[in-house]
């Protein structure tokens, strides 16, 4: 840099490579780990990994994010390598004989270069980026998609499908996606009270819920299976309960669940006592039967609530203890949901939770 | 020393009942007091967020656990992120700028020292605010809760709906509160550092840290005062039914996002431009070289500034704003890498050829060179839109921000600590204590802050109270909360260091560090009144100029 | 080696430095400027996007008489700052009046119009999103008015006193500032209010 730099490479001391390891070393393995550790995409270490992804957002996101971690990991590395070799190889020495050193103050050379080469490198992250925006944004649906409308609320999904006159809460079913003949599905994201987020990193990025701002997504899940992923918007008490499951089927399996999903409530000629009190508790307010005078939309559509797993977005598997449980006392399983304890008595509670059982 | 000699005869306090010197405290104007003020106040709420921080940790350290109620976890990091950013960092940046700001350019006080003290306990009264939520928030029924919006609070989880009591109130009014104080101390900085130089200090021999704290005053003027409008806004609609931010009246959720991000992304820079003013006055000091091309670190602090003003919406990537303007606001954000990428390498040549000397104020700025490199380029992987679709909100945001707020800001704020604790204090720190708080807390941080990147590329999005096993998010939270002791301790030493110190510290005579600044060139600490004359420079060096009468600096800037 | 002998090398140098108070109050003005932005800037978003009436068109007339008033009294201001520097105190105390006469007639303009929307045509801040943002951004400039009122008379109770010299000009001018200052947000409410958003 200076007319009077000298090379005193002799001299490394063994503490000043310690301690510029102590702070580089950690960094490095997290990183270099981090990349290791995700780089087999077919068998990924965890059910929400974004390094593992199974619809074509989320591959072209991939894609992109390998190129950026490659640029910005070989800047890490160079910057890094010059910085320790300069605490290393710069410290004053024991023998030191006291004057200062070379007083430079600076070079016009130097600077251009290195606002020049971060400007180059700037522009070519910039045009991968810029390509991989228009390609995912700019998408429109073609005739075959699917549509769905997600609605967040506070703290569960509401799915429906405009086009297949179905209803549903918490599990998203799609078809899934042939990569010769894809079929994507576009998401409508509404929200019914604050904002969410929409968030299946397997399936691709997010897209939040914001209320009075419907906004859309897609995804194309290439392979069947189960995808986990859940709201990324803080929401409110429960956001953290708030999950999601996408169940990718087979075309047939698909068609087979619309079917299903179509068919009204199950409806007992002798109305059970559990639907006697459903009918004539605040259960009706807030959710719909269809087919039935239960008609709310202020909680999950119950019609066809044995069909799915989990309930109350994940939080419990859905077993008839939990589901007792949910209606005796909703906070025991998500704290803070919005679902009332309706103050029901054992017995009421048990042909209640009969009565949910039969909603296949 | 010789420089006892300055003291002006009967200055000399006689010891006076406490209540009288609590009485010089709470009264004082002078900008070094009011220095030590914002310090320790900002000290303690580093405790208190510190504690919240822990809580956050300790309930994350395993999937399921129920260490707290999620109520409490919200309000813990609503708490946490407010208070570290409003009522640490901001004040104990300011602090410094205060204590430091009129010595360095050789004057006898800041501008206005009556607005000073008015904005400091402007400033303490909004903290004070915000922590009487715990006990005022539902009214007068003495059971009060901490606010639980996050500390950009987005609409409509504000409105009444949505926040009922008055927790969400003491947040705005504390911001408000402070947010006066601030505007108030950034002005006074302002016109401290334009009009109150001492002679023969043009702006191009000005210190480095008086032009990064110029910049950031200049920039709290500008992004402070929209989130000012923006608190307002949201009280009309508490309080006198407004709709500004009500969805159910045709408001909108996004446009507080933009106001707030307005304030919110310039607002880092705020935090991180005085990091680098302390980084650039340690690192030549202790390398033995003056700062490697000064005049390009004033203009990329200055293209920072301008920048920083233009990229908010990189927060909001997520919100569906439409490809144009991502692909916008992506462009503006990689370009800030230009000119902070200019300033680590100003700093690395400034090393290059030095004679190093790895006193504990060197090895906190070293170590934040290499990890705001890392913290910057992690800001640069969630500038790329989609990748940040993916990362958004998740844990690797929150491990990129305390990468840069801990490993960056807060290493540099403990390198100030120890470089200029001799000046404030008269007192030497003791090396033994500073490097073992170094070597505890550089480890802390580590652990925690590099494997919190990992769960986020997993899948774990940010203000969750808890998650569900098998996501392969467990081990790396175990980690993460393990580090976070590490820290604690650190900052225990740190902290027993500086009281140590005070009471029992050698005497550090007025330029322990063989410095080049006019702030050395004065008592440790300063009598009230900084210089017995008002000093003339004819570099930016002056006490180099002083030391080396043959080879001053003027010949060669 | 101390403070002292820092003066020793400085051979009679010129050293003129900007004045604090006007550095200051153009500090003050950015800060306020910025915050008006963000408040004009809600109210040109939320233009025609109310759900419920009344529109703009339906309730607001233009009050040309009282922004004339407003934006003469920068005129006499200006003079009057001019005024003291020449030494001319009396001359001085009689535009500064003038000043305060304009302004304080603005207020009341703004005062009736407020009454007749309020209390004739029943429209609140609570209306719409109309009323919100027109309420918060005249209303966020009237409360700059009264505060600049208020210094203003401040300034003419000293010169009543006779305190208020030939010396005190400088910081006449700055206060003088932010009157311009509030003048001029007054002309892009004006525009954004009552021209472009009818
Ligand atoms: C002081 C604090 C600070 C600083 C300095 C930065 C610096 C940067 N930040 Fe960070 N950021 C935060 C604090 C900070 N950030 C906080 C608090 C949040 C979250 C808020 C919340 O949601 O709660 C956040 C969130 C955040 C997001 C939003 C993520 C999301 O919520 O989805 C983004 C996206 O673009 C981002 C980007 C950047 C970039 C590009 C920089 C750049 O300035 C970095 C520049 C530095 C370098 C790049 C390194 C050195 C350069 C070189 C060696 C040159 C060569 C390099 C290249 C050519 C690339 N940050
Ligand atoms: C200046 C800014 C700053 C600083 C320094 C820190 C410091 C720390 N932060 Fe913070 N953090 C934020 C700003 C900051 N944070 C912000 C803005 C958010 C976002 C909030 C939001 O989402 O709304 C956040 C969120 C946040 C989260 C995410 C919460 C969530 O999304 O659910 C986590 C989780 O791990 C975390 C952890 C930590 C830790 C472990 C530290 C550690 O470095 C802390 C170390 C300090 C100590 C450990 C204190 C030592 C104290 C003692 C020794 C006390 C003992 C003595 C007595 C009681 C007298 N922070
Ligand atoms: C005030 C409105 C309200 C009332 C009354 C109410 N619920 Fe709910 N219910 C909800 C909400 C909201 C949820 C979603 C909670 C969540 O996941 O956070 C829910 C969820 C459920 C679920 C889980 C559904 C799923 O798919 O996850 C069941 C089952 C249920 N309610 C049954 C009942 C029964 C039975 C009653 C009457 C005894 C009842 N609810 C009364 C609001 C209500
Ligand atoms: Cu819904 Cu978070
Ligand atoms: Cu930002």
């Amino acid at each position: 840099m200076g007319a009077n730099s000298r090379t005193e490479g002799s001299n490394l001391r063994l503490r000043g490579s310690i301690s510029g390891c102590a702070v580089g070393l950690p960094i490095f393995v997290c990183f270099g780990g981090a990349a290791l550790a995700f780089a087999d995409p077919t068998q990924p270490s965890s059910p929400t990994n974004i390094f593992a992804p199974a619809s074509s957002p989320a591959k072209s996101i991939f894609g992109l994010s390998l190129f950026v971690l490659a640029v910005t990991g070989a800047i890490f590395l160079v910057v890094f390598a010059l910085l320790l070799y300069s605490v290393v190889s710069f410290r004053k020495k024991r023998n030191d004989d006291g004057r200062e050193p070379p007083q430079v103050y600076g070079s016009n050379q130097v600077e251009l270069a290195w606002t020049v080469i971060p400007v180059l490198i700037v522009v070519a992250l910039f045009m991968a980026t810029a390509r991989v925006i228009a390609l995912v944004q700019k998408t429109s649906p073609p005739g075959n998609a699917i549509a769905v409308t997600a609605i967040g609320h506070q703290f569960w999904w509401e799915y429906r499908y405009p086009d297949l006159g179905v209803v549903t809460a918490n599990e998203l079913h799609l078809p899934v996606s042939d990569p010769a003949y894809p079929t994507p599905t576009f998401i409508t994201l509404l929200s019914a009270d604050t904002d969410h987020s929409f968030w299946v990193p397997r399936l691709g990025g997010k897209t939040d819920l914001i209320p009075n701002h419907p906004n859309t997504m897609w995804i194309d899940p290439q392979a069947t299976g189960v995808y986990f992923g859940q709201c990324a918007q803080y929401c409110g008490t429960q956001h953290a309960k708030m999950l999601l499951r996408v169940y990718v089927q087979t075309k047939d399996e698909f068609n087979q669940w619309i079917l299903q999903q179509r068919q009204p409530a199950f409806a007992n000629d002798a109305v059970s006592q559990g639907q006697r009190t459903f009918e004539t508790t605040a259960c009706i307010n807030c959710h719909t039967v269809s087919g039935t005078v239960a008609n709310g939309r202020f909680g999950p559509d119950l019609t066809h609530l044995m069909s799915r797993d989990t309930i109350a977005a994940g939080a419990a598997p859905n077993t008839p203890q939990n589901l007792r449980l949910w209606i005796r006392n909703p906070d025991a399983i998500k704290p803070g949901s919005l679902m009332p304890a309706m103050q029901l008595s054992d017995q009421q509670l048990d042909a209640l939770t009969a009565y949910l059982e039969t909603l296949r | 020393m010789s420089t006892d000699a300055l003291a002006l005869p009967g200055t000399e306090l006689a010891s006076r009942p406490l209540v009288s010197k609590l009485h010089d405290w709470v009264a004082t104007v002078d900008h070094k007091k009011l220095g030590i003020l914002y310090i320790i106040y900002a000290l303690v709420f580093l405790l208190i967020a510190g504690v919240e921080a822990m809580i956050i940790r300790i309930q994350l350290i395993r999937p399921h656990n129920d260490f707290i109620s999620p109520q409490v976890f919200n309000r813990m990091f609503t708490m946490h992120g407010t208070t570290m950013i409003f009522f640490v960092v901001m004040p104990v940046l300011f602090g410094f700028a205060n204590y430091l700001i009129p010595l360095m350019i050789g004057a006898r006080d800041m501008a206005f020292p009556r607005l000073n003290a008015f904005s400091f306990w402007m400033t303490a009264f909004g903290g004070l605010l915000l922590y009487f939520s715990l006990v005022g928030a539902n009214g007068l029924y003495g059971a009060g809760n901490a606010p639980d919006v996050g500390w950009f609070a987005y609409a409509p989880l504000t409105s009444q709906t949505f926040s009922i009591g008055h927790s969400t109130d003491f947040w705005i009014l504390a911001l408000l509160v402070s947010g006066f104080g601030s505007i108030g101390t950034a002005i006074n900085i302002v016109a401290t550092i334009l009009c109150m130089r001492c002679p023969g200090m043009t702006l191009a021999k000005m210190p480095l840290f008086a032009w990064l704290n110029l910049i950031m005053a200049g920039l709290v003027i500008l992004a402070v005062s929209p989130l000012t409008a923006a608190q307002i806004m949201l009280l009309i609609d508490r309080y006198l039914g407004g709709h500004f931010f009500d969805t159910q009246a045709g408001g909108s959720a996004v446009i507080w996002m933009h106001f707030f991000w307005i304030f919110g992304h310039p607002e880092v820079y705020v935090l991180v431009l005085p990091a680098f003013a302390f980084v650039s006055e340690v690192i030549p000091v202790f390398s033995r070289k003056p700062i490697f091309g000064y005049s390009v670190m004033v203009a990329a602090t200055v293209a920072i500034g301008f920048i920083s003003m233009s990229v908010w919406a990189h927060h909001m990537f997520t919100v569906g704003m439409g490809a144009n303007v991502n692909t916008f606001f992506v462009i503006s954000t990689m370009a800030i890498a230009v000119p902070t990428g200019i300033k680590i390498f100003n700093w690395l040549a400034t090393m290059w050829g030095g004679k190093i000397e790895f006193k504990t104020p060197m090895l906190f700025c070293t170590a934040f060179l290499f990890q705001f490199l890392a913290a910057g380029l992690t800001g640069v992987m969630l500038s790329v839109a989609p990748f940040t679709w993916q990362l958004g909100n998740s844990y690797f945001v929150v491990a990129h921000f305390h990468y840069v707020i801990v490993g960056g800001i807060l290493f540099a704020l403990f390198g100030a600590f120890y470089y200029w604790f001799p000046k404030m204090s008269g007192k030497m720190y003791s090396e033994t204590l500073g490097k073992l708080h170094f070597w505890v807390f550089i480890v802390g941080f580590h652990l925690t802050f590099d494997f919190m990147h990992i769960p986020g590329l997993l899948g774990m999005p940010r203000r969750i109270y808890t998650y569900e096993p098998g996501r392969g998010w467990d081990t790396w939270n175990f980690i993460v909360t393990i580090g976070v002791f590490f820290q604690a301790v650190g900052i225990l030493v740190f902290l027993g260091n500086l009281i140590w110190s005070y009471l029992r510290g050698k005497a550090a005579g007025s330029d322990p560090w063989d410095a080049w600044t006019l702030e050395w060139s004065t008592n440790s600490p300063p009598p009230a009144y900084n210089f017995a004359s008002r000093p003339v420079v004819k570099s930016r060096r002056p006490l180099w100029d002083l030391k080396h009468p043959a080879d001053p600096d003027w010949n060669y800037e | 080696m101390n403070a002292t002998s820092m003066t020793v090398s400085g051979a009679r140098l010129e050293w003129n430095l900007p004045d604090r108070g006007r550095v200051a109050m153009q500090c003050l003005i950015a800060a306020e400027a910025a915050i008006f932005t963000i408040f004009v800037v809600a109210y040109v978003f939320y233009l025609g996007k109310s759900l419920t009436g009344p529109m703009p068109k339906d309730v607001l007339s233009v009050p040309i008489v009282y922004t004339v008033c407003l934006l003469s009294s920068s005129l006499t201001i200006h003079f009057a700052a001019k005024h003291l520097r020449r030494g001319g105190v009396l001359s001085f105390g009689v535009l500064w009046l003038a000043t305060i006469t304009l302004g304080a007639a603005f207020l009341y303009g703004t005062g009736t119009e407020w009454y007749r929307l309020i209390y004739q045509e029943g429209f609140t801040i609570g209306t719409n999103l109309f009323g919100t943002t027109y309420y918060s951004l005249v209303g966020l400039h009237g409360f700059h008015v009264v505060v600049g009122l208020l210094s203003l008379s401040t300034v003419m109770v000293f010169t009543l006193t006779g305190r208020v010299r030939s010396e005190h000009a400088e910081r006449i001018e700055v206060l003088s500032l932010y009157w311009h200052f509030v003048d001029v947000v007054w002309v892009v409410v004006f525009t954004v209010v009552y021209v472009i958003g009818r």
